[in-house]
């Protein structure tokens, strides 16, 4: 029986979807230990304890809050030096991470510190005697490695909605602890955080996700995308690098190997081809859409439902169609 | 400023590619191998900042077997001052063998900047930078889309989920760069030129253990898409119900 760790990723005070799925994780791999514990380790200002006890909903036994004035905003030094020293003070067989930005940050650090293997932007896994077999994206999604990482703990970074968050509920003991180093001594220092464009749902979190692509012609008509996205309610909007790059959506927007990659649960590509470069980003989205008016486009491949048509005509009835369902319930 | 930049020799990913017998790699026939995308940006960075900030010297550093020569050669086309072939037969899956042997040539070695690019576009790891660092003990920041240095201090801009992140760090430091930081400039002819008479210097890579290996590589699964539901907007009603009866997503 082993035990597994969990940091539990926290912005402004309250959880990102993405530390549920790191506790549903290590709950598995707790469980697949013969049933050791879950302990979760989450960092801020003085306070973030009162919602510490939430990760015991996805079988978190044990949370960790480190607590300090100096932790309401990411602080990479203090956060590693401070999982590196659990990590060395107990026995874990594995410890999780997201692999979102603050994730990516961090675990590499961890591991060098600890002198550990860390397999990185995981979708699966499994553990294998003394080793953990996982599943990887490769070659910006064209393959699909599986990779065997040895040593313990095993360090993973886990891709946002590849493992969905799973309740497993429990009482789960919460503990304070400082931080093992000084926040007033770290050189890198985060000194702002500036939402873009707030309230909206981001890319990586959104169940659905409506993209658009040159087809649209204008950046104007990216005003039928967004429609489309409120109509869904549950939505966020992403585009292709063509259009970012012809500045039509903010940088942030673009999905695809050189930007975000998302796996939606339902995703709706609208005036997109279906260029590789785009599909590396989205292809693992569970239900894929596209709407586009040529018959041969790439992306007519990959979708589960296409309609071949005037995006100016099939969207705004689209739109019309989910409004309705969703008045209707 | 005394800057190295950490660049790899990864497969064009636009091109088709096929799994090799082995079934843990790609076929290399008939791929065009090229620096990856993110590490010419992150050498873009480097030579920017020499220009604005006066005289400098940008080192291009990579592991590989003999065939990296090219792609060293073609980093200093575009303008890197000299180039270091840490040789090994086979660079491992594995970040951090990889990061003790670029530490091990990084060390004490001068360097106000050392660069990567977020990462390779083979592996998808982007943890090789991130640990080169841990290891020097040297202070990082990862994914970096905007840069200023001044005084011996930067201030770098990162792209978080929906938000973006300041933070200011001192020099020396290890910066990984994300696209979109600065265009990326093209080899002209006359460092094309140039690039043959730089030096590249070879040493056998201090490779670390290697604990993460690729036991199977595959293609993915074809989709069982190319389901056209119909044309024009009379499709969208059947669009829907599927997505609320089969695909049950509504």
């Amino acid at each position: 029986m082993a035990n597994a760790f969990a940091f539990a990723e926290l912005r402004g005070g309250a959880f990102r979807k993405v530390a549920f799925e790191t506790v549903t994780a290590a709950r598995m791999a707790a469980d697949a230990s013969g049933g050791g514990e879950v302990h979760a380790m989450v960092f801020g200002a003085p306070g973030t304890a009162a919602v510490a006890e939430q990760l015991g909903r996805f079988g978190a036994d044990l949370v960790t809050v480190v607590e300090h004035p100096g932790l309401g905003r990411y602080a990479p030094e203090v956060f590693s030096a401070t999982i590196a020293a659990a990590l060395r003070g107990g026995s874990y067989r594995a410890a999780l991470f997201p692999a979102s930005a603050e994730g990516k940050d961090l675990a590499p650090r961890v591991a060098a510190a600890l002198d550990l293997g860390l397999a990185s932007d995981v979708t699966a896994f499994e553990l294998n005697g003394d080793a953990v077999i996982a599943r990887h994206p490769a070659y910006i999604g064209k393959a699909i490695a599986t990779l065997r990482l040895t040593g313990q703990p095993a360090l993973l970074s886990l891709r946002p909605g590849a493992i969905p968050a799973r309740e497993a509920p429990r009482t789960a003991r919460t503990t304070t602890a400082a931080p093992a180093v000084d926040p007033a001594a770290a050189r890198v220092v985060v000194t702002g955080l500036a939402p873009r464009g707030a309230a909206k749902l981001d890319l990586g979190e959104a169940p659905v996700v409506v993209s658009g692509g040159r087809g649209l012609k204008a950046a104007e008509n990216f005003k039928l995308i967004e429609e489309l996205a409120s109509a869904f309610g549950n939505a966020a909007v992403g585009a292709t690098r063509a259009v970012t790059d012809d500045g039509w959506r903010d940088p942030s927007d673009q999905i695809g190997q050189t930007g975000r990659v998302v796996s939606p649960s339902l995703y709706v590509a609208v005036g997109i081809s279906g260029a590789v470069q785009h599909l590396a980003g989205m292809r693992t989205s569970r239900v894929i859409v596209a709407i586009n008016r040529d018959k041969d486009a790439p992306i007519f491949k990959l979708a589960d439902y296409g309609i071949v048509g005037d995006l100016f005509e099939v969207v705004p009835r689209l739109t019309e169609e989910i409004r309705r369902v969703r008045r209707e319930g | 400023m005394k800057i190295a930049v950490c660049i790899k020799r990864v497969p064009d990913t636009e091109m088709r590619f096929a799994i090799a017998a082995d079934g843990k790699s790609v076929d290399p026939a008939g791929l065009k191998f090229d620096i990856s995308d993110f590490d010419g940006y992150a050498i873009e960075v480097a030579l920017r900042l020499n220009e604005q900030q006066g005289p400098g010297e940008v080192v291009a550093v990579a592991l590989g077997p003999d065939a990296l020569q090219e792609t060293l050669r073609k980093a200093l086309s575009i303008g890197v001052d000299r180039g270091i072939h840490l040789k090994c037969d086979a660079v491992p899956f594995d970040g951090l063998s990889i990061a003790h042997a670029l530490a091990a040539e990084l060390r004490d070695a001068g360097y106000n900047l050392i660069l990567f690019g977020r990462m390779a576009t083979d592996t998808g790891n982007g943890t090789v930078g991130a640990m080169t660092a841990t290891l020097l003990g040297l202070p990082l920041v990862t994914a970096i889309s905007h840069l200023e240095i001044k005084d011996g201090r930067g201030t770098a801009h990162r792209e978080l989920e929906g938000a973006t992140e300041t933070s200011t760090f001192p020099l020396p430091a290890v910066l990984t760069i994300d696209e979109g930081i600065a265009r990326p400039r093209l080899p002209s002819l006359k460092g094309i030129m140039a690039a043959k008479k730089k030096p590249i210097d070879i040493r056998p890579a201090a490779l670390g253990p290697v604990r993460l290996t690729v036991e199977a590589l595959e293609l993915p699964p074809e989709r069982t898409g190319g389901r056209i539901v119909g044309e024009g907007p009379d499709a969208v009603p059947e669009l829907v119900r599927l997505l609320q009866t089969e695909a049950k997503v509504l």
